[in-house]
């Protein structure tokens, strides 16, 4: 029995001891050290489970189990202990790391899209939603197409409205407008009725400054139907406004003069940059011009290829360059083409 | 066209608008209003306006109408007058240098006072010695020893016309002592005329508008007067060669004028209108004109009687003989073409009809009689002169835009009787009208229900008529029907659908837009169409901008020269077709582009300073001339330009380094597989513009589709850019948006664990990464989930032309863990092909 008691006082000096030893420790290298010293393999408690095949037969469960149990209560020790020491690592690390948080971030490289084409997508989206498909037309174009379709025969006063660049290839041109694209569209849909809007590039004889383009980006939008009114036109046109510009944007339709349309309007939305009280971008009226429109003309209809007894539609054109420049307040229109990338970062 | 207040209330009664009121009615049936220039007339009240106004008024304790009872010299200066001045209150000593007030110096007292208009002290006017416009208060100073605090002003100074040669004269009758407000205050409207409105290029017209959208009576000018004058019969003759042209031919005649200035309330309804005074007959045929918008031609008819040799002047209308000139008031000398339409005698050209008057025949100070032309013409002929000369006058501009000829015979007599007013004589009985077929003024007739059909409204028949009626056409009703003939004034309403298109404008914009009812669209949704490529475009951008790249958008002029720039100096450059500007702004911008890596280099050179890192893309059209067909293909392009710095410098980490061919090639990939294109290859090739060590085309299948690389250092050097390589990619815009794919297999993620190695393998140097990829593949079959070079190696111990690829590989089975036993089945079979195929070892 005394070699059993020994061996039981044995385990409770090695428990003891290694606890003691625990007690001390106070940084993660000796933690670890401490765990290969006693409970490693050649730790006096692993040598207890060793130097158990030399022992009495009956003693060994007793000794088998009370030496688990030593080994046991240094690992729970173990691991208390490193929890502590953790947790005592990361207060003090909180306590200490800290950042200069108004340092810059590291810099990441990125693009954008160029801000014609971001504000081309809004309005793209606002008649998406209305039913309104896109359809792409050429840039290079036929007098035809540019002016006589749209009910400007040669010499037709109106041709004035546009400063053209002619191509030296007889009866073709730089499209002055997206306007013609109505013509293609519909010769292309005939007799069925049509949504569509077609956004791209025109080009336009002026000398080039600061407040004018010889290239810019329109949108044209073409409804064309058995029973198509003025009032769906307005109604489209405005809704499309406030969805552009805010649901608050004031909107008003003033009479104007187009050869391909008929009655003619301009829509006038309330100043954005003022707010309606008067500043040098709206010159002082409170009103911004921001597209022309009006009730499709017979003439272009019948060119289209649609009767027009039984058809009637509208169409507007929106110069997407100049209301840009207006809502960033833009000093400069050349800005667009001249693709600073200072400038376009920004957008 | 500028018209003044004062001047619209001779044909309407607007007293009950303000100012604001009336700018916002005209603007509101298409006279925009840009424009209200204050010529006296108090501002309006309040402080927010939707008009810009211009221009000062005249306080009518400051300004006020004064009479000079003498002209005194200034006793230390010659050209310096002092005039004793009545004002109404008291008489005030002034001092004026006006020279036209020196032929009454030292006269003594005035027999009849000189009326002119006075600014008191503290009045604010224009300075009439700056140039431009602007305003200075008047203080009390000296002048060469006189006292002087108040000013007899100059239409310059009171903002009427630029004119400060001398000071106003008023007419006679002007009441001392009024203020000059109440007398002549006025304000000037800038209204933007439409090109199809050219009738309302008169007061008349704008007033006609007013009327009706108002609600108010229109005054017509009296044109009636009695001609006491022996009959105009013998005296002149008219022969038109082409009816054409030259529908109706007008004329009238007026003896034993006095040519002299015109009183002075139409010399400043002139100026405010934007038009020199001349004479009182001058003037007349310009007033007549701004009045009714009917350009008048006054002949002097001696010199016409002296041409014709004594014999009865015969006015022949008539197109120019080849080789013809003819000098008109300007002082220009035109020569003629067949097409354009003159105004002749027996002698030769007189004036270029409905353009200009000749300088031969024009009203002089000596002249005693004039015979007047009033005439209609075609209008396209005469934009086509107008064009031809590049010659322009205010005749032009409404001849050109059509003028109704029942106006013709109205302007002259309405001049004729002005003339009279203003230049004294007598007007001979009667007119000459050659006027052999008048045109039938077109008949609409149109139903209430079509009208609110297509306007969406609720207006009545009669309700209709009566705008109708207010612009002067004559309407019956019958019923839903209303039938509307078009006023003798305008020629811009048609017949049948496209008449009815017209007046559906003029019911419209009279009724008022605002009043039409808003409305969102009632129509059936069209046919929805399918045009992937535009929705693929869209994404494309989205990919390129994710990658890291900024989008552009470049101008579509250029020139040859600078499409060269992208080849080397050596480079034959192969002639090639370009859509040309026939009327270029300048050479630079002279033809549409046919190349869009020329573009990008271009904007990289412009940015070039910035260093740093610049990567950039564009979408858009080059334009590229088709053999037989008259319009141009426009090729959608694709382009990507890189240089500088691969990651943007910070304040912390390493220096970062240059871009290379890798990172152009690693946006290509990243584009390729957003737009799930498989079947991509690479190909290294040879284009002028790049490297030719650096290049590869880019291959869908077996289609080229475009090239990247490094651009020519040579290139490069046409270019001021900085140091670092650039690299740039030109890709066809069609083939790739039809490879993308919105549709695609989603790979499972995997269930089971990956098991990860590295293989590194010696080759000869000829053989490339993506060879050796492929015998992987090969090898490792369908549980070879992942290749990736991660290392290339060349060394001594390798040996001459060798290298060492290294590969990370990972396999994966889709439905068990891979045991160590399968891998290294698959591991071997791959060495074992590599050797096979590639004479590949591995790397020891």
């Amino acid at each position: 029995m005394a070699e059993k008691e020994e061996a039981l006082n044995n385990l409770e000096k090695i428990e003891a001891d290694a606890l003691a030893v625990l007690e001390d420790v106070a940084n993660q290298e000796s933690l670890e050290a401490w765990r290969v010293s006693h409970l490693g393999r050649s730790s006096p408690v692993m040598g207890v489970f060793s130097s158990m095949g030399s022992m009495d037969k009956a003693l060994r469960p007793v000794m088998g189990k009370a030496a688990n149990e030593v080994r046991q209560a240094l690992e729970t020790a173990f691991e208390e202990k490193q929890q502590l020491m953790e947790a005592k690592a990361l207060k003090k690390a909180l306590e200490t790391e800290q950042l200069d948080v108004t340092l810059p971030g590291r810099p990441i490289a990125h693009g954008r899209l160029h801000p014609l084409t971001q504000v081309l997508r809004r309005i793209t989206r606002i008649f998406g939603d209305m039913g309104f498909q896109v359809y792409p037309s050429p840039e290079v174009e036929t007098d035809d197409y540019n002016f006589t379709y749209l009910n400007m025969p040669p010499y037709h006063p109106a041709r004035d409205m546009w400063d053209t660049f002619y191509t030296k290839t007889e009866g073709v041109l730089l499209r002055t407008h997206t306007s013609p694209g109505q013509i293609r569209v519909m010769r292309d849909r005939a007799p069925e009725p049509i949504r569509a809007i077609l956004p791209g590039a025109t080009m336009r004889y002026e000398q080039l400054s600061a407040r004018s383009e010889i290239e810019f980006a329109q949108v044209e939008v073409l409804v064309i139907g058995e029973n198509v009114t003025f009032a769906e036109l307005k109604g489209t046109l405005e809704d499309f406004a406030r969805r552009l510009f805010g649901e608050d944007a004031r909107t008003r339709l003033r009479p104007s003069h187009f050869p391909f349309t008929e009655p003619s309007a301009e829509m006038d939305v309330g100043c954005f940059v003022c707010g309606g009280e008067g500043c040098p971008v709206c010159k002082e009226t409170g009103w911004l011009e921001i597209l022309g429109c009006g009730m499709v003309h017979p003439v272009v209809l019948e060119y289209g290829g649609y009767d027009p007894e039984k058809f009637s539609g509208f169409a507007a054109g929106m110069g997407i360059d100049r209301s840009t420049l207006m809502r960033y307040r833009i000093d400069d229109i050349r800005h667009f083409r001249n693709n600073d990338v200072r400038f376009l970062r920004q957008f | 066209m500028r018209v003044p207040l004062t001047w619209l209330k001779d044909y309407v009664d607007i007293d009950d608008l303000d100012l604001e009121a009336l700018a916002k009615v005209m603007t509101m049936v298409g006279l925009e209003v840009e424009e209200i220039r204050m010529v006296g007339l108090p501002m309006p009240s309040g402080e927010k306006h939707e008009f810009k106004y211009t221009g000062f008024s005249w306080p009518e304790d400051k300004f006020v109408v004064a009479q000079v009872d003498e002209v005194m010299p200034h006793p230390n200066a010659d050209r310096l007058v002092l005039c004793r001045l009545n004002d109404g209150n008291e008489e005030i000593i002034v001092l004026t240098g006006a020279p036209n007030l020196y032929e009454y110096k030292g006269k003594g007292a005035l027999e009849k006072p000189l009326k002119v208009a006075y600014a008191r002290e503290g009045s604010t006017l224009y300075d009439g010695h700056q140039p431009g416009r602007k305003l200075t208060t008047l203080k009390r100073m000296k002048i060469r020893g006189v006292e002087s605090f108040s000013m007899i002003c100059s239409e310059k100074e009171l903002g009427i016309s630029d004119a400060h040669e001398g000071v106003i004269i008023l007419d006679e009758d002007a009441p001392t002592g009024m203020p000059l407000v109440d007398y002549m205050g006025d304000a000037v409207f800038d209204v933007d005329t439409l090109p199809n409105m050219v009738r309302d290029a008169s007061v008349l017209g704008m007033a006609r508008e007013i009327a009706a959208a108002t609600g108010k009576e229109l005054k017509h000018p009296n044109a009636a007067f009695e001609m006491t004058g022996p009959s105009i019969k013998g005296k002149a003759a008219i022969e038109i060669n082409d009816l054409e042209l030259n529908p109706r031919f007008v004329l009238g005649l007026i003896g034993g004028i006095q040519i002299q200035p015109s009183p002075y309330w139409v010399r400043r309804r002139l100026n405010l209108a934007g038009m020199r005074p001349i004479n009182c007959i001058v003037d007349a045929t310009n007033y007549v004109m701004l009045e009714l918008g009917e350009p008048l031609h006054a002949f002097d008819y001696d010199i016409l009687l002296e041409r014709a040799a004594d014999e009865t002047p015969t006015i022949i209308t008539r197109t120019a003989k080849d080789g013809e000139k003819l000098t008109t008031l300007d002082g220009v000398e035109h020569a003629l073409d067949r097409e354009m339409e003159l105004v002749t005698d027996t002698s030769g050209p007189l004036s270029l009809a409905g353009v200009m008057g000749g300088e031969e025949s024009e009203v002089n100070s000596n002249t005693k009689s004039v015979l007047l032309e009033g005439a209609s013409w075609n209008f396209i002929n005469i934009r086509k002169t107008v064009s031809k000369l590049k010659i322009n006058s205010e005749a032009a501009y409404r001849f050109s835009r059509g003028v109704h000829p029942a106006l013709a015979e109205l302007g002259v007599r309405l001049c004729l009787k002005r003339m009279h007013e203003w230049g004294g004589g007598q007007v001979a009985k009667g007119l000459i009208d050659n006027y052999p077929a008048p045109p039938e003024d077109p008949v609409v007739e149109l139903s209430t229900e079509w009208v609110n059909n297509s306007l969406g409204t609720d207006i009545s028949a009669q309700e209709i008529a009566d705008i109708l009626i207010a612009l002067e056409f004559e309407c019956e009703v019958e019923g839903d029907i209303i039938t509307a003939k078009t006023p003798p004034h305008r020629l811009d309403i048609h017949t049948g659908i496209i008449g009815r298109a017209d007046l559906l404008e003029e019911i419209s914009r009279i009724y008022g837009f605002d009043k039409i009812p808003s409305q969102r669209l009632n129509q059936p949704l069209p046919p929805q169409q399918v045009d992937p490529s535009l929705g693929m475009e869209e994404n494309l951008k989205d990919l390129l901008v994710n990658l890291g790249l900024q989008e552009l958008i470049a101008y579509r002029m250029t020139s040859p020269e600078r499409e060269a720039r992208r080849f080397p100096p050596d480079f034959e450059v192969p002639d090639q077709q370009y859509i040309e500007i026939q009327n270029p702004i300048t050479v630079e911008r002279r033809v549409m582009r046919r190349s869009i890596l020329s573009s990008m280099l271009e904007i990289l050179e412009y940015n070039s300073s910035l260093g740093q890192r610049l990567a950039l893309f564009e979408i858009g059209p080059v334009f590229h001339p088709v053999e037989g067909q008259q319009l141009p293909e426009e090729k959608m392009m694709l382009s990507i330009g890189l240089t500088g710095l691969r990651e943007k410098p910070s304040w912390q980490g390493s220096e970062p380094e240059n871009m290379d061919f890798y990172d152009l090639k690693g946006v290509v990939e990243g584009m390729m597989q957003g737009l799930h294109i498989a079947d991509v290859g690479y190909q290294a090739s040879e284009y002028p513009s790049f490297h030719p060590g650096k290049t590869a085309k880019i291959l869908i299948g077996d289609l080229e589709i475009g090239v990247m690389g490094e651009v020519h250092p040579l290139v490069k050097a046409n270019y001021e850019m900085e140091e670092p390589p650039v690299y740039a990619a030109e890709i066809e815009l069609k083939p790739l948006l039809e490879a993308g794919s919105i549709l695609f297999d989603v790979e499972a993620v995997p269930t089971y664990p990956p098991v990860l190695e590295d293989l590194a393998v010696v080759v000869n140097e000829n053989v490339t990464a993506a060879e050796v990829e492929a015998v992987m593949r090969k090898g490792g079959g369908d549980y070879l989930a992942k290749v990736q070079l991660f290392d290339i190696y060349r060394g001594k111990q390798l040996g001459e032309g060798k290298k060492s690829l290294a590969f990370s590989l990972t396999y994966i089975a889709p439905d068990h863990t891979l045991t160590d036993k399968e891998v290294s089945k698959l591991r071997n079979k791959i060495i074992h092909l590599l050797d096979q195929e590639l004479d590949a070892k591995l790397r020891s």
